[in-house]
């Protein structure tokens, strides 16, 4: 809010307005609904619903198959966002140090941020192609048969491949952004009062990186959550039974081909707590513990 | 490359002693040795889809993926953009390629004239319910569309908007992230800016487009180059939504052309191939072209 401002009747409702209608129709009455009948059992066939309570919450985390994707999300979510932004810190930390060709660099390793993630899942199938794939050959020089697509974990495997290839990019971009934000007279004062590059990073740099770093976990967590929906799409190849998938794509797959409409919303209003969760972590944390000086 | 980094870190190196020159040197080789590795890791890929959609389909299949260019390069990308694919070969890859640009561009727009407008109406009105509205707005930052997709697609159904554009672009428009970055930037224009123009006689619709959009303008760019290739690169969404094959977007189109792979004795992958090159080549130049902008958008939107 401003500390001049003007004092309309209508025009800032007239401003507004759009903004409040789309929220309105496509945001708070999907939640709503989704919150609503996930306490009803849908008839399958249009008859009609049923209130059961918390019967859908209970069907959904009691069932062996939910704990068994919950459980492959959460490493999944894990390895994705680790080797992302490690990887990226890597590239970024050199891209910033070096003096020449600096720029070319920048280039050649953001501009995957523009791929989707279900062409990079398509490129992912080809590689890991059973017959054309040339990373099946190079694993085949290591002894690993590697059948994605038909094994669940060769497939979990290249998925984590495809869903760190496709992230690192945009961490590399903010993490560059922040090393370029510390001032040169910090830099100086350490490159005096400590000689070995290695441990001016983890006692200077790290320490000063630390609020773009959390910002990029929580970032992260929602891709490897959320956005991956295309890589996991595309790499399952329909046969979504004897391959992993997380708990977004069983949403989808509960409501769209089981028909489960109860079942599913309760899913999705559990996914919906956890992101509410993150989100309130990511303020806390950042506000407490990270130092911005 | 490596040589004229040496060259470059002697000169920087040259009232330091011999061993601590050579370890300089040796460090900058290092580091453009990884930032190489790294680069080839996010090239790669990409290049050898491109030279593998050049082949045709018997040599890929019989040989695997190719290293070097083949002679099939225009046959392949005549055929994916200008015949049939999918079950009724009524779409082509030019005309996904159409409907890729209405919702890239529809989206980014739409997104940029809302989202400016309530953000004007957030930071430079008093009014009753301001902060609820503000807070009804924001709340939605808090849920991607994933979480409530049936929902969300039962609704739009209802309304008979499958099959539409309005029914592809507008509920992706439903969240904050736009009137986020707007009220941002809006906080940091200076209040002097305000008190002369209605010292001027301006009123708040002239004040609007007359000062506050001009000097948007960067900010604009930024967050358009961000939006249209979010736009461009929506999957599940367009995937529930448009079920009618003239309505594919070429990332929607993807899924399609491997389900019609799956039946085929002989896999066509330089035609997929093609598509996905087809389908990355847009938001990719964009985002390479305007890459300052972009940058400065999504650093600054998003902290």
């Amino acid at each position: 809010m401003k500390r001049v401002t003007f004092g309309h009747s209508w025009l800032p409702y007239f401003f507004v307005l759009p903004q409040i209608a789309i929220v309105v129709v496509f945001f708070y009455w999907p939640a709503g609904e989704a919150v609503r009948s996930s306490f009803f059992l849908e008839d399958p066939f249009g008859f009609g619903s049923t209130f059961v309570g918390l019967d859908n919450y209970a069907a959904a985390l009691t069932q062996a198959e939910y704990q068994r994707v919950a459980r492959f999300t959460v490493w999944f979510t894990l390895l994705v966002t680790f080797f992302s932004l490690a990887i990226a810190l890597v590239l970024a930390v050199k891209a910033d140090e070096i003096l020449r060709g600096a720029k070319t660099y920048r280039t050649l390793l953001m501009w995957v941020y523009a791929v989707a993630p279900p062409v990079a899942g398509l490129l992912g199938i080809l590689l890991f192609d059973q017959h054309v794939g040339p990373l099946v050959d190079v694993a085949a020089w290591f002894g690993w048969q590697m059948r994605v697509g038909v094994n669940y974990w060769d497939t979990a495997f290249a998925m984590v491949v495809v869903s760190v290839w496709k992230q690192i990019p945009v961490n590399f971009i903010f993490f560059l952004s922040g090393l370029q934000g510390i001032p040169h007279s910090v830099r100086e004062a350490a490159v005096i009062d400590c000689k070995s590059g290695l441990r001016r990073f983890w006692t200077v740099t790290f320490p000063l990186l630390a609020p773009t770093g959390f910002f990029l976990l929580i970032i992260n967590i929602t891709y490897a959550l959320f956005d991956t929906f295309g890589v996991i799409d595309l790499m399952t190849k329909n046969e979504p039974a004897n391959n992993p998938v997380t708990l977004v794509y069983k949403v989808f797959l509960d409501g769209f081909r089981g028909n489960d409409l109860g079942g599913s919303s309760a899913q999705s209003v559990i996914l919906m707590v956890l992101v509410f969760i993150l989100t309130v972590v990511q303020f806390r944390l950042i506000e407490r513990r990270v130092h911005y000086t | 490359m490596s040589l004229s980094q040496t060259q470059g870190a002697d000169a920087m190196a040259a009232p330091l002693a011999a061993p601590a020159a050579r370890r300089i040197r040796w460090r900058a080789v290092m580091n453009h040795l990884i930032l190489i590795a790294g680069s080839a890791l996010m090239i790669v890929p990409v290049l050898l889809a491109f030279i593998t959609s050049t082949h045709d389909a018997v040599t890929i299949h019989r040989e695997g993926l190719q290293f070097l260019p083949g002679g099939a390069f225009s046959e392949t990308y005549r055929k994916v953009l200008l015949e049939g694919t999918g079950f009724t070969g009524e779409v082509n890859g030019l005309t996904m390629a159409v409907n890729s640009l209405i919702l890239g561009f529809g989206f980014a727009i739409g997104k940029i004239v809302i989202s400016m407008m309530a953000a004007y109406a957030i930071v430079y009105f008093r009014f009753p319910f301001a902060t609820f509205a503000f807070w009804a707005i924001f709340v939605t930052l808090l849920l991607p569309l994933e979480v409530r997709i049936l929902p969300s697609y039962e609704i739009v159904h209802s309304m008979g908007l499958t099959n539409t554009y309005t029914g592809l672009i507008v509920p992706l428009v439903a969240s904050a992230t736009g009137t986020f970055f707007f009220r941002q930037f809006f906080k940091s224009v200076p209040d002097e800016l305000l008190e002369a123009a209605r010292i001027d006689g301006a009123g708040p619709v002239k004040f609007f487009i007359d000062i506050l959009v001009p000097l948007s303008r960067t900010m604009i760019a930024a967050i358009f180059i961000i939006m249209f290739v979010y736009g461009w690169n929506q999957y599940l969404w367009p995937t529930l939504i448009t079920t009618d094959e003239s309505f594919f977007t070429l990332v929607r189109g993807i899924k399609q052309i491997l389900q019609v792979w799956v039946g085929s004795n002989i896999p066509e992958y330089g035609e997929a191939m093609a598509l996905a090159i087809l389908a990355m080549v847009p938001p990719v130049v964009i985002v390479v072209v305007f890459q300052s902008w972009f940058i400065k958008g999504l650093t600054e939107s998003d902290k």
